[in-house]
């Protein structure tokens, strides 16, 4: 098979090929390379590349009898997961040479699966942003558009599996970092459900939050790697059990699927072109037999400045470990401690992550408590108990999953606030710790938009089966101009 | 103190747990090793690392709870307490803030003979800090050039005990603080030493005219690591603060250190800011619900305390309000004691042997009661063989010292040794012919009226027989000679 | 309106030392995005519920058994500063012993 071949594969159909013989892990593993070699230059979707430990690693899958489940599926992780050994650096200079003494969980799960790890992919500084740019070493650009962000904070992950610099990534997700990147990008992302893939080992930026999953091509991949990141670990004590077992959905329409669009999530703020494509999909879910009804999530409005709140203050506690004195960046001639945790936190932490930090230390600090912090727990709670009252009338809610398409590199640097928008259909799921997957659902002017599903808490079987079914009724196959050749 | 003034002091008291591994890790706790060999990516907060309760910690922290007889609320949830300081990894700790583990207990102490209740004001759990060396100047923070971190305590099981501030003097502090240690000693949940600080106390002192229920400004008093020093520490704050009152002077909130070697107070520099601990849910951490059950589990498991035992042998057994409470100090004394009585019933006499004789011989060798090669069996042997007239009650403490040297039985000592006592007449008879006549002068002066002599013959007597003659019968006999 | 001492003083809190230029930045940023968010003061949440986690788990608990610790090179590798096996840092001038 040449290269084009090979990366044009999927996991499941890569997986299943290496299962006949009909190329080795290697020949996959060089192929990806190569993708990497022509147009990572351009991209930047990785911080670095594990050339010599991905032919290792190949080459013994190779060599061993029994190949794994997903054994030689070269994989791109984002910069957030630690990997013992192997520098870990959140895109921050503050953990520029910071080699971890441990590996994350997942990862070693997806490795005891036989994964491939191809390299750590570029992201939002401690995955704070939603562009890629927020990252101490350059930006990402999207495959579709150089001039483009490819989304963030998941950018690097996105870009590569677009790109096909990666046959899949892994992602994490805190106020849509996986979603939100995936539709900019044109590919597939899963937000799971809070507490069904271990924390530990992702480098936290707001506990109650994050999640990590997977990036790939299509909804069958989705549901593979999520079948090996599952799973309650001892060592996250907000882990859980998955009640079932992740299913990778049969091929099948959406006849007796009710589905719910969210109201407050459509229109208002949305592109007309994104919502013209959004439009469009939904009548093609109809047409392959879905139930469409309107959903609403009436407190919806709430739920930015909610998670502006609650995401930064858990930040501002979770930033205080990196002080230059265990590891990572020191700044050197303070004469006391104070000076040195100032010039350090200084030094080492890009502008977003300084504004998180004072953020959340405001809205924590004596006397804003309540009004802050206290008020948007209860918001939480208001958003949990919308989402529960659309599941009563609809099987899983729909909407964009971003307000825009990707928008073009320093077009919102300047501005904060109009920089956490590109979040506003994500973030709701994230308070209420649901799944979420988005997919390709078209083009608006050459670049990628995503559908957004949403399902109730650990119903990531019937969000997946959903999630194919509409990708069969939308029929996406464009692909990023990636110049000759590849 | 100065009449007419009154000290209010609340306690603060943190003890670490004897639980085998950290808090929220499976590193091991004990005291002092190589630094930094006891460290893990969550001890050490390394990105991504997560705590995880530890278990047996809760077990402890709610055997302590219930020893104070306190409320255990239904639910009780962790914080994270935000601050910089190189000892703290995370840049904040793990603690419970406004949902507390138990609430509202108290412990009864006798001061003087006088019994006061103390009243708890919350029992919560927390990690322990790391430990910093300051090097150069004095080994003390201030004047130090630099600090190295040591992170093997980082993340001990740490119990805070919240006093309310119901006491008034410095002596009343020390006995809290002593019948407090002996408590949790007895729970065996921790070892309770101060001098490696694996139980700490801070107090907040303040003064107010006597009758006076409204509370004065107080200061929170620190640097305490040991009875002596709590109690000097106090006097001498409540000194200072005295002083300032009766002078007309305002006594200011700040935190004073002990200085032990010089015994002044020093008020700390004070801070460029107030803290401000942005306390919030701490959200790696799911809820406890000590519910019932669970409760109900741990106190099912609580051995019978120390107060209640005193209780039960003042009652059952006749013993001094003393010996019972020395007799309860201690949970193995305590267990040591109940055993030797059920094979000698005589709960007094044991008492004051273990009192006198065990306690002497540990103090002495300042070995552990643990250790002790005499068990109950033996030393109930042993005061049997005294009552039977086997052995004489001085050659008795000398067995038992030998028996806590070997770990021999009493009666192979007493066999191998030959130290039965003597109470055959014809032999002591032939001994005391023996002593009159080596003591011709003191047997005239006896007979001369000096019958206080009587005391001086029977001692030659038993010092012939190394103390195995029967004083009794010697005593009768000596009566008749001589007469 | 977040002013500028606020920025000061959130800066000091969370050991960011910014210049004055900086804290003017922030201040009018985070006022604006404060500005937003004071949006939640529009809702009545007297009567609801807080919630701080999304799943309802309760009493997760580990076993009290030891596990090794990192090697004494893996725990001091990545230390800036370090002086006999511990970590060296500035004088703890200007803090206050918590
Ligand atoms: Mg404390
Ligand atoms: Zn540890």
């Amino acid at each position: 098979m040449t290269v084009a071949d090979l990366i044009k594969l999927n996991a499941l159909e890569a997986a299943e090929r290496l299962q006949n013989g009909d190329f080795s892990a290697i020949d996959l593993v060089e192929a990806y390379l190569g993708q990497i070699r022509r147009h990572d230059p351009a991209i930047f979707a990785y911080l670095r590349v594990s050339e010599e430990n991905a032919r290792l690693e190949a080459e013994a899958i190779d060599a061993a009898p029994d190949r794994p489940p997903l054994g030689g599926l070269p994989t791109a992780v984002k910069d957030v997961l630690v990997t013992e050994g192997i520098v870990t650096t959140c895109a921050s200079r503050m953990l520029e040479n910071y080699r971890p003494i441990y590996t994350a969980t997942c990862i070693r799960q997806m490795k005891r699966a036989g994964m491939i790890t191809l390299g750590k992919t570029n992201m939002d500084e401690f995955a704070m942003g939603s562009s890629t740019e927020n990252s101490a070493f350059g930006p990402t650009h999207n495959p579709w558009d150089l001039d483009r962000v490819p989304g963030g904070s998941s950018g690097g992950s996105a870009a590569a599996v677009a790109a096909r610099e990666a046959l899949w990534a892994l992602g994490s997700d805190t106020g849509g970092s996986i979603r939100q990147p995936a539709a900019f990008c044109g590919v597939v992302g899963l937000k799971p459900t809070y507490g069904s893939v271990s924390r530990y080992g992702l480098v936290a930026f707001a506990s109650s939050f994050d999640q990590v999953g997977p990036i790939t091509r299509t909804v069958n991949d989705a549901a593979l790697m999520l079948r090996h990141l599952v799973g309650k670990d001892p060592r996250d004590s907000t882990s859980i059990e998955h009640p079932e077992a992740i299913r990778v959905p049969e091929d099948r329409d959406l006849a007796g699927l009710r589905i719910g669009v969210i109201k407050e999530l459509v229109r208002e703020g949305i592109d007309a072109g994104v919502m013209a494509v959004f439009d469009k999909t939904v009548k093609k879910m109809a047409t392959a037999g879905a139930e469409v009804v309107e959903s609403s999530l009436p407190h919806a409005g709430y739920a930015l400045p909610a998670y502006y709140i609650l995401a930064p203050a858990e930040a501002s506690a979770n930033l205080a470990r990196f002080d230059g004195v265990r590891y990572g960046l020191r700044a050197g001639g303070a004469a006391g401690i104070t000076e040195m945790y100032e010039n350090t936190r200084s030094l080492g932490f890009g502008d977003e992550v300084k504004r998180r930090i004072m953020l959340g230390t405001y809205a924590l600090s004596s006397g804003y408590y309540d009004a802050y912090y206290g008020q948007s727990q209860k918001v939480r709670t208001l958003i949990v108990e919308d989402f529960q009252k659309a599941f009563d009338s609809a099987d899983l809610l729909i909407s964009p999953t971003a307000p825009t398409t990707a928008f073009r590199l320093g077009e919102k640097t300047g501005d904060p606030l109009t920089m956490y928008m590109s979040d506003i259909c994500t973030i709701p799921v994230n308070l209420a710790g649901l799944p979420a997957i988005s997919i390709p659902a078209g083009l608006s002017e050459g670049l990628p938009v995503g559908l957004q599903i949403i399902g109730p808490a650990f119903s990531e079987n019937r969000l997946l089966a959903a999630a194919r079914g509409a990708e069969l009724a939308i029929g996406f196959d464009a692909a990023p101009p990636l110049g000759e050749g590849s | 103190m100065t009449a007419g003034y009154e000290a209010v002091i609340g306690l603060e008291i943190h003890v670490e747990l004897s639980t085998e591994s950290k808090m929220f890790c499976g590193c091991r706790v004990e005291f002092g090793g190589e630094p930094n060999t006891r460290t893990c990516p969550v001890c050490a907060a390394h990105p991504g690392a997560l705590p995880v309760i530890n278990e047996k910690a809760i077990d402890y922290l709610a055997r302590i709870a219930l020893s104070l007889d306190c409320d255990i609320p239904p639910g009780s949830i962790f914080h994270r307490k935000n601050y910089f300081y190189p000892d703290l990894p995370k840049g904040y700790q793990i603690t419970q803030y406004d949902q507390p583990f138990a609430i509202e207990g108290h412990l009864d102490v006798s001061v003087d003979e006088k019994d006061i209740r103390v009243g708890i004001e919350r029992v919560h759990m927390e990690e322990d800090t790391a430990k910093n060396i300051h090097a150069g100047a004095s080994g003390r923070i201030a004047g130090a050039l630099y600090s190295l971190i040591d992170f093997n305590r980082s993340g001990t099981p740490l119990v805070e005990i919240v006093t309310k501030p119901e006491i008034h003097s410095p002596q009343s502090a020390r006995a809290f603080l002593n019948k407090l240690k002996n408590l949790l000693k007895y729970l065996e949940v921790s070892d309770c030493n101060m001098e490696e600080g694996s139980l700490r106390c801070d107090a907040n002192v303040s003064v107010r005219p006597a009758g006076s229920s409204k509370l004065g400004v107080k200061t929170e008093l620190k640097n305490m690591n040991s009875f002596k020093h709590l109690e000097k520490g106090l006097a001498r704050e409540i000194e200072r603060q005295t002083e300032l009152l009766a002078a007309g002077e305002r006594v200011v909130q700040q935190t004073v250190h002990f200085d032990f070697t010089t015994g002044e107070v020093t008020p700390m520099r004070s801070k460029e800011f107030a803290h401000d601990y942005r306390y919030f849910p701490e959200p790696d951490l799911a809820p406890m619900l000590a519910n019932r059950k669970f409760v109900d589990r741990i106190a099912a498991s609580m051995p019978e305390l120390p107060d209640a035992r005193a209780g039960r042998y003042r009652r059952d057994f006749g013993l001094t309000p003393y010996n019972a409470e020395v007799m309860t100090s201690d949970r193995k004394l305590s267990d040591f004691f109940e055993e030797c009585v059920s094979h000698f019933n005589d709960p007094k006499l044991v008492s004051n042997w273990l009192m006198g004789e065990l306690l002497g011989y540990l103090n002495a060798t300042g070995g552990e009661l643990a250790d002790c090669l005499v068990k109950p069996a033996s030393l109930a042997e042993l005061l049997g063989m005294i009552e039977s007239g086997k052995i004489s009650n001085a050659v008795g403490k000398e067995v038992f010292a030998e028996m806590c040297r070997s770990g021999k039985e009493a009666a192979a000592i007493v066999e191998a040794k030959g130290l039965t006592q003597i109470s055959d007449t014809a032999e002591l008879e032939a001994m005391i012919d023996a002593v009159l006549a080596e003591n011709p002068e003191q047997v005239a002066q006896y007979r001369a009226g000096r019958e206080k002599l009587l005391g001086f013959f029977v001692g030659m007597v038993m010092k012939k027989t190394k103390g195995r003659a029967n004083p009794q019968v010697v005593n009768t006999l000596m009566k008749e000679k001589l007469s | 309106m977040v002013s500028h001492d606020d920025v000061k003083y959130v800066a000091r809190l969370a050991r960011l030392k910014l210049a004055d230029a900086e804290l003017e930045r922030y201040a009018e940023q985070l006022s604006g995005i404060l500005d937003h968010i004071n949006k939640i003061a529009e809702l009545d949440l007297e009567e609801v519920k807080p919630t701080s986690h999304v799943i309802s788990i309760t009493n997760v608990f580990r076993k009290d058994a030891v596990r090794p610790s990192a090697p004494p090179a893996a725990a001091l590798d990545n230390g800036p500063e370090i002086e006999s096996g511990a970590f060296r840092v500035p004088p703890i001038l200007d803090t206050e012993e918590q």
